[in-house]
């Protein structure tokens, strides 16, 4: 099929020098509504990041730095923010603190939302407009995560959506931000399209008008950049990555992703369902309570093989809670060594020589091959003795399932921009009055660990808040608290005169596609 | 007539009702939405207060009569994810659907009977062996692969075609409409021919039976003898003979065709009703999936309601049922 690229190159030169200024993107999921502070879904919050800013910014490597705002703190519990001066809002108006301290409450008054931004304000107890360009956040207790949440919470203006409906965002009378570009028209499940905002703060962009394409299909996705209908396409399928890589016409951008892929185990009840002994009879107490347990199950994956043959190359062993640029991932904490001798030993010595029968929770639709990657797991674990069931479902029903304890050990990927902030949902003993394991779906509790996280969070001061945080990684991982498998990677396709920093969060932002190379755009 | 009506309402209304308990509940039962739109980083308050936000945390013939007594005001529940009343997003979506649906059906009668009268005219020509073997493909060939090789060959091989989304739009009547642009026709196309493939197959097939049988019989025959051209026997005896069972199977399929467009929609990313229902079966949203489903049994029922009638302007001899002979 050599010869059919050669009738797309044409098409693709010609393309670039009739629609000079344009760009289009190809999005892997649908975007359900432009209101910012409705529901907290990335698809949404993808789309919204080209309308809207945050006080905070993230880079590729997910640090925080400077939006429309810098910061610093006074004192433990109080953060003082000044804004940038002329910050125009797409409507002409100035961006002031009123709009700042209005985009902060609004989150809490949103009604009918299944999932939505109030754990991001809620440490703030005070807000104080000190002048037109300054504001100040006072937190109940010091709050060293305060820069990660403010960076999901997007400014908007307050005049424009002081009584607004979702509807009104769709439309894009509220949709009124201080993004870089502004909302022409929003069809939704089919596309958005954006106009470039001629006083965006940030200078001058690359693009006067940006279509975002909505193609959740795979294989639509990639014929869609293969036929030239979108210049760049998010979330390549991994069926097609090797195929675009050899072809010239096309680019590839890849890093690690934020996504860690893990499994938790129970290892807070006496009789985890699904786990019997080799017979099917009970066991009699918790395997997964005994340390050496969870190490054998960790020696016992191939991490290296399941990147290489199951992930083909589009995954990272991991043995922290996050991936290597985020923080709080401690670099001297390596992935297990495949030691399946190892791990019969240990199985051995904690009194299980013959292993026993566990169940494997899995979705199947929702992480990069995950049911493939759930079924090696069990291989691995069969091979040193622990014979293991696979059930995998479609997601709808597996959160459900395994939010209710359902398995005994249960897969889970999980996207954090920092260590600590991933550790007080995952592996901190659950408290529903503080808010903490809302996700610790092993009931995985160790006071030395929960103190460390408390402590971090509480830290206001980053480096000294990276030295915890990075200790706290470390100790979930010698503790075995869960068993990370690994990163996954993400990929982003473009033609081969674009180029795109590719970000650990995942995101695709227009703004950050330049063109590059001998064909250069005009304008 | 009219008790025929009235009888049909009533039928129609305990339909809905039915379906709309079957439907609440085997959704319910799936699993929670909560669990899946959540935000990844609330806490435990956050969950149980979205939870009641939604009615959740309510027993469920509680939460049916609270959609129930919503229901007969027309309010049919926010979509869970969109914050937008259901029924709108429906209706949103509707056009695209209907467009698509109907450029199909379009492509199917206009070229299924022609082609049907061809092959039951002719049976053992050429072209009328080659049309029934083409039937056969066209409809044992999945929509989804014939999709994707379409867009294949037209838009990647050839690059004539757009491979997916909705064109340009103009309003006719309030709504849009995309097959009066250029740019519309060029992305309706493909979509409305994966649709159309498997209609026209049974179209072609069900037109050459009919013909084949009304051709051996007698009126054909004397038409015949008495010297009428086999264009005016074909034009004005054969083909309102054989209406009756191609406008059943048209009204039946069309009703098929909106509500499963479902395929075609996500293939070719076309913004329709059929993708709406994945996407919100995904996430459990579901008072987009039950005002959907409740629609499209409405629309069934609707059209079984006109093909009924269309019966007896096409055949004198029929009644509707109720009446006596």
């Amino acid at each position: 099929m050599g010869w059919g690229w050669l009738l797309v190159l044409p098409l693709v030169l010609f393309g670039i020098a009739t629609h000079a200024a344009e760009l289009r993107i190809g999005l892997s999921a649908d975007v359900t509504t432009m209101d910012p502070h409705f529901i907290a879904a990335q698809p949404n919050l993808t789309a919204q990041h080209h309308v809207f800013d945050t006080l905070v910014r993230t880079d590729e490597r997910s640090r925080p730095f400077p939006g429309i705002a810098t910061w610093r703190t006074i004192d433990p519990v109080t953060w003082e923010f000044t804004l940038r001066k002329s910050v125009k809002f797409h409507d002409g108006s100035e961006l002031t603190a009123e709009d700042v301290a209005h985009s902060l409450e609004r989150p809490l008054k949103i009604t009918g939302s299944p999932g939505g931004f109030q754990t991001y304000v809620r440490p703030i107890v005070a807000r104080e407009v000190v002048d037109r360009y300054t504001i100040r956040l006072r937190t109940a207790a010091p709050y060293g995560a305060l820069l990660q949440d403010l960076a999901e919470v997007m400014i908007v203006s307050k005049k424009a959506t002081a009584q607004a409906t979702g509807e009104d965002f769709d439309r894009g009378k509220a949709a009124v931000g201080t993004g870089p570009y502004r909302l022409a028209r929003f069809a939704r499940g089919d596309r958005i399209e954006l106009v470039r905002h001629e006083e965006y703060w940030g200078g001058r962009l690359p693009w006067d008008k940006v279509t975002l394409l909505i193609l959740p299909s795979d294989p639509v996705r990639t014929a869609a950049l293969l036929s030239g209908q979108v210049d760049a396409i998010e979330h390549v399928p991994t069926a097609d990555i090797a195929r675009l890589r050899k072809t010239p016409a096309f680019r590839l951008e890849q890093t690690v992703s934020w996504r860690t892929i893990l499994l938790h185990v129970d290892q807070q009840r006496a009789q985890p369902p699904g786990v019997l002994s080799k017979t099917g009879k009970p066991l009699g107490r918790n395997p997964f309570q005994d340390l050496r347990v969870r190490q054998a199950m960790s020696k016992a994956i191939n991490r290296e093989a399941i990147a290489e043959r199951v992930m083909e190359k589009l995954a990272l062993p991991a043995a922290n809670v996050v991936s290597p640029s985020v923080f709080g991932h401690d670099p001297a904490v390596k992935p297990d060594a495949y030691d399946p001798e190892g791990a019969k030993r240990l199985l051995a010595a904690a009194g299980y020589p013959d292993g026993f029968t566990i169940t494997l929770g899995s979705p199947n639709n929702r992480y990069i091959n995950d049911e493939q990657v759930a079924q090696t797991v069990a291989q691995m674990f069969a091979r040193v003795g622990i014979a293991t069931r696979v059930e995998a479902m479609p997601l709808s029903v597996y959160f459900g399932k395994a939010r209710n304890k359902d398995f005994g050990v249960a897969l889970l990927g999980w996207g954090s921009r920092a260590a600590d902030l991933a550790l007080r949902s995952l592996a901190v003993n659950a408290d529903a009055d503080k808010g903490y394991g809302t996700w610790n779906w092993g009931g995985y509790s160790n006071r030395r660990l929960d103190e460390l996280v408390v402590q971090s969070l509480g830290t206001v001061d980053p480096a000294q808040r990276e030295v915890l945080a990075r200790k706290a990684s470390a100790l979930a991982a010698q503790e075995v608290a869960f068993i990370p498998l690994h990163y996954q990677v993400v990929t982003w396709a473009m033609k081969a005169d674009l180029s795109y920093i590719a970000r650990t969060d995942e995101f695709t932002f227009a703004h950050h596609f330049r063109p590059s190379g001998p064909e250069k755009r005009d304008k | 007539m009219i008790s025929f009506a009235l009888r049909r309402l009533l039928q129609s209304v305990l339909v809905l009702f039915v379906m709309s308990a079957l439907v609440f509940t085997g959704v319910y039962a799936v699993g929670n939405p909560i669990d899946i739109l959540i935000n990844p980083q609330a806490d435990q308050a956050e969950i149980a207060a979205a939870t009641a936000a939604l009615g959740l945390d309510q027993p469920l013939w509680r939460q049916y009569w609270n959609f129930i007594a919503g229901a007969i005001t027309g309010d049919l529940g926010k979509s869970f994810s969109a914050n937008v009343p259901a029924v709108k997003l429906i209706f949103e979506r509707m056009p695209a659907t209907l467009e698509l649906a109907l450029v199909a059906m379009l492509i199917a009668i206009a070229f299924g009977i022609p082609l049907g009268l061809w092959a039951g005219l002719k049976p053992d020509s050429i072209p009328g062996r080659l049309i029934m073997a083409g039937s056969i493909l066209g409809f044992s060939l999945p929509t989804f692969w014939v999709g994707l090789m379409l867009i294949m060959l037209f838009s990647v091989w050839l690059g004539w075609l757009p491979p997916t989304g909705r064109g340009q739009t103009v309003m006719v009547l309030g709504v849009p409409v995309s097959f009066l642009t250029w740019d519309g026709l060029q992305h309706l196309f493909m979509p409305a021919l994966n649709l159309a493939l498997f209609k026209l197959s049974l179209l072609i097939r069900l037109t050459r039976a009919g013909t084949r049988e009304a051709l051996s019989q007698d009126y054909v025959r004397l038409a015949r003898a008495k010297g009428l051209s086999m264009a005016r026997v074909v034009r004005v005896h054969v083909l309102k003979n054989i209406m009756i069972p191609i406008v059943t199977v048209t009204g039946l399929e069309f009703g098929s065709l909106i509500a499963f467009a479902i395929v075609t929609e996500t293939i070719f990313a076309w913004p329709g009703m059929g993708k709406l229902l994945i996407d919100s079966i995904n996430v459990l949203d579901r008072p987009v999936v039950v005002a959907y489903l409740l629609i499209i049994v409405l629309l069934f029922v609707v059209i079984n309601f006109l093909v009924d009638l269309a019966y007896t302007a096409l055949d004198p001899r029929v009644r509707l049922a109720g009446r006596s002979t």
